[in-house]
């Protein structure tokens, strides 16, 4: 579809955790370019602005601004800065966390108070304070998503304390929606199952869990960075007007299997 | 695989992923050190490996792996 047709056509959109060319922000990027979207790119540091710099150029974006969201006055100075550029906002997608790798394996019960801490705070607190210095900027029929994994509702190996962050993220999620729905802003979630980006791989047995996935979800496949931006197209564009505090599972249909069948179950694990 | 084969896909990844001339990626070349890699380029340099070679590298061994040739040994050993 061309630009002046596409389902984001006049839109400006945020783009906040492209780390390289697998990011899932950077799939969702490369869709809503391609249905029109004008974007801005946010970067946490020097280290991935060189990154993020050449893929912004692909699609056409030359606003690169820096934001490290454990820093309000820095989130404050990022968000004046994309208002001076421009006028509004129509969307914002939310890709970002962090944990210590050392505790996204073993027991989840050793997590320390200081990586919860900084999990949450990076994790599932980001995007409020994302929310609320776009919120300003926003017209009605904004649309504010987020990245979250089935880790947040059932225990997954080794996604410890991430799984608890994507918890409290998912439910954060429903009361902004709450909060912004008289404003016409919705806010939703995108459950992607496992891919193998950057973040994927600091979780331990990552492989492992990928293989899995593809054995047991219902396509019986892993899902790609496309289908993870066609998706998000839905929840960003007005195709999703009536839509708001939804998690949408977009696994390969992983989430809705209780039991694998037992014809399926031949993983060992290495 | 021959030693060699692996080692020549090896240095192809390493040159278009640091964006290094070939020339300064030689066996003992370290990724950090010599060709200029921080660690974000470490990881996805492991993750290429994999991709290219069909192989699982763990954790403790992708910290062993800092030059060209540590890659390959390891490679070497557990490609299928």
């Amino acid at each position: 579809m061309t630009s002046q047709g596409g389902v984001l056509a006049g839109k400006r959109g945020l783009i906040m955790g492209v780390a390289n060319e697998k990011s899932i922000a950077w799939g969702i990027a490369k869709a809503a370019a391609a249905q029109g979207a004008e974007l801005a790119f946010t970067y946490q540091a020097d280290s991935f602005a060189k990154r993020v710099r050449p893929l912004a150029e692909q699609v056409g974006s030359d606003l690169l601004v820096r934001c490290d969201v454990s820093d309000d006055a820095d989130l404050d100075r990022a968000f004046r800065e994309i208002g001076e550029h421009w006028d509004g906002l129509d969307f914002v997608v939310h890709a970002i966390a962090y944990s210590d790798k050392t505790q996204l394996k073993g027991r989840y019960l050793d997590t320390t108070r200081q990586n919860f801490r900084h999990t949450l705070s990076i994790s599932a607190y980001s995007f409020t304070a994302v929310a609320q210095r776009a919120q300003p900027l926003m017209r009605a029929g904004g649309s504010l998503l987020t990245l979250t994994y089935l880790g947040a509702e059932r225990v997954a190996p080794n996604y410890n304390v991430m799984g608890v962050a994507k918890a409290a993220l998912e439910a954060s999620v429903r009361y902004m929606a709450a909060d912004l729905g008289p404003q016409g802003i919705r806010v939703n979630a995108l459950s992607a199952g496992p891919m193998r980006t950057l973040a994927g791989s600091a979780i331990a047995d990552a492989r492992f869990t990928f293989r899995w996935s593809a054995e047991q979800a219902p396509l019986h496949r892993n899902i790609d960075l496309e289908e993870v931006g066609q998706s998000a197209l839905y929840l960003l564009s007005d195709l999703s007007e009536g839509v708001t505090g939804e998690v949408h599972h977009v696994d390969g249909g992983y989430h809705a299997i209780a039991m694998p069948h037992p014809d399926r179950v031949n993983t060992k694990k290495e | 695989m021959s030693d060699n084969d692996i080692g020549q896909r090896v240095k192809k990844i390493v040159v278009e992923h640091l964006g290094v001339d070939d020339a300064k990626v030689t066996d003992e070349a370290s990724f950090i050190d010599d060709l200029g890699a921080d660690s974000l380029d470490t990881v996805e340099l492991v993750m290429a490996f994999e991709e290219e070679f069909g192989c699982e590298i763990p954790d403790d061994a992708a910290e062993k792996i800092v030059t060209v040739k540590d890659a390959v040994n390891f490679i070497q050993e557990h490609a299928g």
